[in-house]
């Protein structure tokens, strides 16, 4: 009985679910399609690549121009009335 | 300076009848009589109306004409540092806001400065100005 049993067992073993046939059929498959949806993205982020290349001139903002200018629009009254009241100096 | 003062003239006049215009017409007498020197040093050219706002010399001064520049240079500093803080702005600002308008003020023969720092005598044409007086013609009075 503990012969059999242990000779059962071990052909047990041998059959096809112990020796793992059905999960190695799967794996590859799995392996193929994570392959190959890797080899799509790679495909697809070359192909949806947008180049962007730095302005060979440096990017200047006129800002304090348009600081004065507003500043001389604000001040032209006031001045124009200074001058007015001070004739002895302008 | 005629463009420009014709509105105010004809705007002041209607508005504020004879008192006003009469104070108006006796102002360029009051002004040539409160500074001779400096009006006869003006119209010969030895004082000339700079970008920043204060008088300079086109040509090497005499001491009186540079004396009589530097007295005016400093009652003008001291107008501009008190309107700059009225006006909750710079002592430079206003300074340049006003000889946008004292250039443009300048009479033929007077002399003036250019935004590159030349001096030129002034025309009947428009004096050459640095673009950002533009502003200061066009706002309102």
């Amino acid at each position: 009985m503990n012969s059999f049993e242990l000779t059962y067992r071990a052909m047990a073993a041998k059959t096809l679910p112990m020796q793992e046939l059905a999960p190695r059929n799967r794996r590859p498959l799995r392996t193929w399609v994570t392959t190959a949806a890797m080899v799509i993205g790679g495909a697809l982020t070359l192909g949806g690549c947008v180049s962007v290349t730095a302005p060979d001139k440096p990017i200047v903002i006129e800002l304090n121009i348009n600081i004065k200018q507003e500043v001389v629009y604000r001040l032209a009254a006031d001045a124009a009335n200074t001058i007015d009241k001070n004739p002895d100096v302008f | 300076m005629i463009r420009s003062n014709k509105p105010r003239n004809l705007r002041l006049a209607g508005l504020g009848g004879m008192t006003l215009g009469l104070i108006l017409s006796a102002m360029p007498v009051a002004a040539q009589s409160a500074n001779p020197a400096y009006a006869a040093a003006r119209a010969a050219g030895q004082i000339g109306e700079q970008i920043d706002g204060y008088l300079g010399f086109p040509s090497s001064p005499s001491a009186d004409v540079r004396r009589t520049a530097e007295d005016v240079n400093i009652k003008r500093r001291a107008i501009y540092a008190e309107r700059a803080s009225a006006t909750h702005s710079t002592q430079e600002d206003y300074a340049f806001t006003t000889a946008c308008r004292l250039i443009l003020k300048t009479r033929p023969g007077e002399k003036y400065q250019a935004p590159d720092g030349s001096w030129h005598t002034r025309t009947a044409e428009a004096p050459l100005r640095d673009p950002k007086c533009a502003a200061a013609d066009t706002a309102p009075n």
